[in-house]
């Protein structure tokens, strides 16, 4: 059950001009979060800007005796609403709504994770990491960036115990190119008979490359997917995206089977890929 | 401290109500709020059919409020009745069902099939929404439109009728006037202003539907003149909306003319508004010596202006 925290920023730790870290004190939403899921924020103390925003959970903080202590955000400054946090000065209190969401359904071994980043994309991979690293199971992240200083917290990663494969499209660091390349190399030389299950999150038009290569090569597939949203809880119905079938777990859905158009807060952010009709997703 | 009121033959326990569209179908906000101590839940709009709505991006941020184009996604009205009202029933809900038609007919038979279910407590007859061309808010716009609807839905119901009025109309007082002398048991205002952002950078709109209904915030000082212009030529009850957020805003609502208030938007930003809300106004009773608190509604005192308007 989401519960709302009037939560004190512990650091704002810079990574660029772009993007921060925010580490937020709240225990509570620390203590039941699972990897994939949000938080919604509120950015300001008064009415502008109005609604809160949504952010997958980066990190789970800890205390010295391993206690859930509070989450991170991996923020991107786009707006008014992510300009505003990337600039929090530590000790400012925000409204922190969650934990909200479907949360990843991770593997276990023998079967292999493969976590798929594009850009501000990266956002809920650390918590998945550190699910499959408790979990035993085999994990490599695929990250991509335009260039190699855009590529952040790669060592997060690797203190998991992660394999990283980059990419960066001017080939500054990595395979030259979208991470589809690597990628796509991947999965043709993996054997049919290894399972390995697909994480993604990043841009539109890369998650849709992703879904379509899970597809072609028979690949179980989970996306998080990034909307507007108003509310965070189902309330609004802002956030929704055109998707087939009904939600597993709750059995909403369309009657008749028909494309539906489906919230992203309570039956996403994580959808499995075949279910978006892709061409209907607004691309950012 | 007697924070009830009546609307026709249902008694309300406090003045606030879940705004429609705002709070889903109620359900969604069952493990966060107890839905038996709102005032009221006023569901997401209800067509005879499920009805997909707009495609996205339906919501922009805009100066202390937002525009949505929803497009009046919903499930219809069986499947509500099937699947979300027993839900409600067992939370022991005030449900007030949003009800939308793009004909008459379809206004009259939505209002047949709930007036038959079990667990529904009053009709909001939506001829407000600003966001799908057909039906509704040609009804809205039209004095003997809003006239007609309400007759029709009065006839075939004994649930208590609210209309909701729009606010993209000249005279507002005129079409709650309409809705009284239809029958309606209460009216129910402001919905959402049409309104329009734009990119400037594409130079297209910022939503799907070009235009949108602007609520929140931005809004509650019209909302407000518009409740205390209905109060001064209607009997009925008035419901009154538009970006309350705070005690005091729900106070200002109620002593400009209105027995109940929706929240909406701002339950968006604080899904844990109600309790501040029910804090506040019992803060105000006290300090204020209000045994009911129906006893402030409509109580603005302009006296003090009229006479400088007289000397004057």
């Amino acid at each position: 059950m989401p519960v709302d925290i009037d939560a004190a920023v512990i650091a704002n730790r810079r990574l660029s001009a772009d993007y921060n870290v925010l580490s937020l004190a709240a225990p509570e939403i620390a203590a039941t979060a699972r990897p994939g899921q949000f938080v919604m924020i509120k950015t300001s103390g008064g009415q502008d800007p109005l609604l809160r925003r949504p952010f997958s959970i980066f990190e789970i903080l800890r205390d010295s005796n391993g206690a859930p202590a509070g989450v991170s955000i991996f923020n991107k400054r786009v707006g008014a609403g992510t300009s505003l946090l990337s600039r929090v000065e530590t000790g400012t209190r925000l409204p922190l709504l969650g934990p909200l969401g479907r949360p990843f359904e991770p593997v276990d071994s023998p079967a292999e994770a493969w976590m798929i980043a594009g850009g501000v994309g990266l956002a809920p991979f650390v918590t998945l990491a550190a699910a499959l690293r408790d979990r035993g199971t085999k994990t490599t992240l695929y990250y991509g960036a335009r260039r190699a200083e855009e590529l952040y917290c790669v060592d997060l990663f690797e203190a998991l115990g992660v394999t990283i494969v980059l990419s960066t499209e001017d080939g500054s660091l990595g395979t030259k190119g979208r991470i589809t390349v690597p990628l796509g190399t991947a999965l043709e030389q993996r054997p049919l008979g290894n399972p390995v299950k697909l994480f993604v999150c990043g841009p539109t038009p890369m998650m849709r490359a992703c879904a379509q290569l899970a597809q072609v090569h028979g690949r179980a597939c989970d996306v998080s997917l990034e909307q507007v949203m108003g509310c965070g809880l189902g309330g609004c119905y802002s956030c929704v995206v055109l998707a087939r079938g009904a939600d597993p777990s709750t059995g909403l859905g369309a009657s008749g089977g028909k494309p539906h158009h489906t919230r992203t807060c309570i039956e996403g952010p994580v959808f499995d890929a075949q279910r978006v009709v892709w061409e209907a997703v607004a691309g950012h | 401290m007697d924070l009830s009121l009546q609307i026709g033959s249902l008694r309300l326990p406090n003045p606030l109500i879940a705004a429609s569209g705002c709070f889903g179908y109620g359900v969604e906000y069952a493990d966060i709020v107890d839905l038996s101590t709102l005032g009221g839940v006023a569901v997401k709009g209800l067509f005879l059919s499920e009805r997909e709505g707009h495609p996205p991006p339906r919501i922009v941020e805009t100066p202390s409020g937002m525009l949505n184009a929803i497009g009046l996604q919903g499930i219809g009205v069986h499947r509500f009745i099937a699947e979300r009202l027993p839900e409600l029933r067992e939370r022991r809900a005030i449900v007030i069902v949003n009800i939308c038609g793009t004909t008459l007919d379809e206004y009259v038979e939505v209002a047949r099939i709930l007036s038959d279910a079990e667990g529904v407590h009053a009709l909001e007859l939506n001829i407000s929404c600003p966001n799908i061309k057909e039906g509704g808010i040609t009804f809205g716009c039209s004095l003997p439109g809003t006239h007609a609807v309400v007759s029709a839905v009065r006839k075939v119901t004994a649930l208590p009728v609210i209309p909701k009025l729009t606010p993209n109309v000249t005279d507002v007082a005129s079409f709650a006037r309409a809705a009284e002398e239809a029958g309606a048991d209460a009216i129910s205002l402001v919905n959402t202003f049409l309104a329009m952002a734009i990119d400037v950078h594409t130079r297209r709109p910022k939503l799907t539907n070009i235009v949108g209904g602007l609520s929140g915030p931005a809004i509650r000082p019209i909302a407000v003149r518009m409740v205390y212009e209905c109060r001064r030529v209607v009997k009925i009850p008035i419901v009154g909306m538009g970006g309350i957020a705070t005690a005091d805003d729900v106070l200002e609502f109620m002593i400009a003319g209105a027995n109940a208030v929706q929240v909406g938007t701002m339950n968006f930003v604080d899904p844990f508004i109600w309790a501040k809300l029910m804090d506040g106004i019992r803060a105000y009773m006290t300090t204020h010596a209000i045994a009911r608190l129906q006893d402030i509604v409509g109580t603005v005192d302009t006296s003090a202006r009229e006479k400088a308007w007289i000397s004057s």
